[in-house]
């Protein structure tokens, strides 16, 4: 279990409780967080799962794979941050971790 | 109202909701679930590695706060648009101001002797995959008809399970109805080089076996063993309500580019509707996610009094052993094909061609060649052939210098 911190673009911010094994992207979804489409369901095939990490968790979400990195590339906004939240498994090391979504995942 | 609880219903709840609409919101579904994802049925789901909480599009709680009334298990008998009003299975009617149709599609079923056989299975429903999962055995022979998209996942669960997998297929070639012949011998050299028996230009003529199907015979007379037995072959749209109730239906319920069927009170979504496609200038009806998803989002803006127009290019995408394709557009009609990368190396694309301009493009392990096509599709753009097989040239350089 992990607290999860989502922060939209405009600022509002949402905390929740991820259960370990789920993904950053389940947890926006299942507790309705506004700014992660998903529409894949998270098969990384869609990249509308777009989110930035907060610097200071950048590398403790692990390393990008080579499928993420190149459906990145095509995301709108890409930063240094960027990871597709599907990607990124929830851990207890995760406790804390704050991401910002994207204005639009298209 | 919402009849039917897939991908399109669910999506069409998140939309009304956070499009403003305040009345009540009442789904039916024929399933005994709350909406979920089929994709992931032929893939993680059928290989056990993820449960079934994981598969719901939306998890229980979420209708609770979206305040919609759920009623699974339970069958519309008939809709009567006179008096906007719906009869349940069960005999009870409920009233409706607005309607929407999210039925989707089902399996098309084989029906030659022996069909009816235990362990003749189809795959669409988590029921479905139930059944199947106690067959799926290291040892067993599991007998695929058809060599679809469905088809080939199973095939590929299957052999990673230690599964002996034969493939029966009336055309010549995987994938006959999607692709060309080009990706068809990609995905029949992958499948037969894990170990996947294909045989084409073959029909079932009949199962054999003692309750449990024990035999496949085929029309050419030829015998398969077999414990189990996936037919995918096709689905159909569940247009017979519509149809019932007088609404305009061909090859799916006929609606215009904001999901409004002929009656201002009733909306279509999903793999049942019928829709326009400014993309290639022509109505079609689409069996896909991303379709369900898009066009439900339009349905639920209209149903709110906002008209969002549903226009984008289809998209669709198969997950086998280490491959994921991605599927861009729809490359029925091209005239000429070309291949970027080399397929030996796992990692390639098909692009479709029309008169010059890009309509398509199946993407193994090529993200870049998908997302980028993906907006030249809906661009109708024109792409010099010789310089999409260049590999010396990077997609994003053909792609956005043209």
């Amino acid at each position: 279990m992990a607290k999860i911190t989502y922060v939209e673009h405009t600022g509002e911010k949402r905390e929740l409780e991820v259960a370990n094994g789920l993904t950053v992207m389940e947890g926006a979804v299942n507790n309705l967080v506004p700014g992660i489409d998903a529409d894949c369901g998270g098969a990384c095939a869609c990249a509308t799962c777009h989110v930035y990490v907060d610097e200071a968790w950048k590398d403790k979400v692990g390393e990008v794979g080579d499928m993420e990195e190149t459906m990145l590339d095509f995301v709108e906004g890409r930063e240094a941050n960027s990871r597709l939240s599907c990607q990124i498994k929830i851990t207890d090391e995760l406790d804390g971790l704050v991401v910002k979504t994207p204005e639009s995942q298209h | 109202m919402i009849i039917g609880a897939g991908h399109a219903a669910g999506q069409a709840v998140a939309s009304l909701r956070s499009g403003g609409h305040e009345g009540s919101i009442t789904l039916i579904g024929e399933e005994p679930y709350i909406p979920y994802q089929r994709p992931p049925l032929s893939k993680a789901f059928l290989a056990g590695e993820l449960g079934i909480e994981r598969v719901y599009f939306k998890p229980p709680e979420f209708y609770d706060t979206a305040k919609a009334d759920l009623r699974l298990g339970t069958l519309v008998n008939k809709i009567d648009r006179a008096s906007k009003s719906l009869t349940l299975s069960d005999g009870e009617t409920l009233a409706y101001d607005k309607l929407l149709l999210t039925t989707g599609s089902r399996v098309r079923k084989l029906n030659c002797p022996g069909a009816d056989l235990e362990g003749v299975t189809y795959l669409r429903t988590i029921d479905d995959v139930e059944i199947i999962k106690k067959y799926f055995a290291p040892g067993k022979t599991v007998i695929i008809v058809g060599a679809g998209y469905i088809g080939l996942e199973v095939a590929a669960v299957a052999r990673k399970h230690g599964l002996n997998v034969k493939v029966i297929e009336m055309e010549d070639r995987v994938l006959a109805r999607v692709t060309s012949p080009e990706v068809s011998q990609f995905f029949h050299d992958v499948h037969t080089d894990a170990g996947v028996e294909i045989h084409y230009g073959q029909a079932v003529s009949a199962f054999e076996g003692d309750g449990q199907v024990r035999k496949v015979i085929t029309q050419s007379g030829d015998t398969f063993d077999a414990d189990l037995v996936v037919a995918g072959i096709g689905i159909l749209p569940n247009i017979e309500l519509a149809e019932a109730a007088g609404l305009a239906c061909e090859n799916g319920i006929v609606v215009d580019e904001f999901a409004r069927t002929d009656d201002e009170a009733v909306f279509s979504a999903g793999d049942c509707t019928n829709h326009p496609s400014k993309v290639y200038g022509r109505r079609i009806r689409l069996e896909s996610v991303h379709n369900a998803l898009e066009q439900a989002k339009s349905a639920a803006s209209a149903m709110c009094g906002t008209l969002k127009e549903y226009d984008q290019v289809p998209w669709f995408w198969s997950d086998q052993y280490d491959l994921k394709l991605q599927i861009a557009g729809l490359s029925q009609g091209y005239d000429e094909v070309v291949v970027r990368g080399d397929p030996s190396a796992r990692k390639f694309a098909a692009f479709y061609l029309k008169d010059g301009v890009l309509i398509a493009v199946d993407a193994v392990n090529s993200a870049p060649e998908f997302m980028l096509s993906k907006k030249l599709i809906a661009d109708k753009a024109s792409v010099a052939p010789e310089r999409l097989a260049d590999t010396s040239i990077s997609i994003k350089e053909i792609m956005t210098k043209q």
